[in-house]
């Protein structure tokens, strides 16, 4: 639970630093970008750690697509595929991250291109306010 | 996506805000009340994370309308499926614990 509240913090930390990039090209601040999408993608990539151990974790202790020792085998069938498909739009997410973040070290992202990074960022808001939902659903109720 | 002039919101503010309502939903599960107003609060803590997400984050609240009501519109069919799925969450307790009970013992002669 204390870990999955803390994946929970992590990626609403990752929002506001996304939210942060987004403003920061909008006044055309282009190292603020730079210093926010890697914020970003550092809070990503802690994220995915923590789901990857939480995965090695209770596969260990008997979880599985079609077996749960503690109950319902339907959980672990509804536990991987929802997390899973969640941790694959992250991973994506973390992708299409540092694809900018490394045009912009390159010198190819320019403030004109304030709505690539308007998407980029819708993006990442929505994977955040699906593990919102994720939280409460799968590990609180 | 439409670029309507507006004041940065206090994204901070919403941070804070977000944490918070976090922190109360892992203190709501250990509240000694009902099961099902457990499961009533988290699910109102949870719609209002997402809904300051989507309006101070996505910048909804800053857009026409009909785009929140596009947005929201999925949601309707969240709750459909929800109901749809309610007879099978209500059927397999019940298969469950006729396929886990003991058999009768055989009738002595």
């Amino acid at each position: 639970m204390g870990l999955t509240a803390f994946m929970t913090f992590l990626l609403i930390c990752s929002s506001v630093t996304m939210v942060l990039a987004l403003a920061s090209i909008q006044r055309e601040d282009m190292a603020g970008l730079r210093k926010f999408l890697a914020l970003t993608i550092l809070g990503g990539l802690m994220f995915l750690g923590m789901q990857a151990y939480e995965w090695s974790h209770l596969i260990h202790e008997g979880l599985g697509l079609t077996g749960n020792p503690w109950g319902a085998s339907l959980f672990g069938t509804t536990f991987f595929i929802i997390t899973g498909f969640h941790g694959a739009h992250v991973t994506g997410g973390v992708i299409y991250l540092s694809s900018y973040l490394i045009r912009s070290l390159l010198g190819r992202l320019q403030p004109r291109h304030v709505n690539q990074i308007e998407i980029a960022a819708l993006y990442w808001h929505f994977v955040d306010l699906v593990w919102i939902l994720v939280f409460t659903f799968v590990y609180l109720l | 996506m439409a670029h309507t002039a507006h004041t940065q919101p206090n994204y901070i503010g919403v941070f804070w805000w977000l944490l918070a309502l976090t922190i109360l939903e892992v203190g709501v599960i250990f509240m000694p009340i009902a099961r099902v107003l457990i499961a009533i609060l988290l699910v109102g803590l949870a719609l209002t994370k997402a809904s300051l997400v989507a309006m101070y984050f996505m910048h909804l609240k800053f857009e026409r309308t009909t785009l929140g009501l596009i947005a929201v519109t999925p949601l309707l069919l969240c709750v459909l499926l929800v109901f749809a799925l309610l007879p099978d969450h209500s059927a397999t307790p019940h298969l469950t614990s006729a396929a886990a009970a003991p058999t009768a013992p055989p009738p002595s002669r």
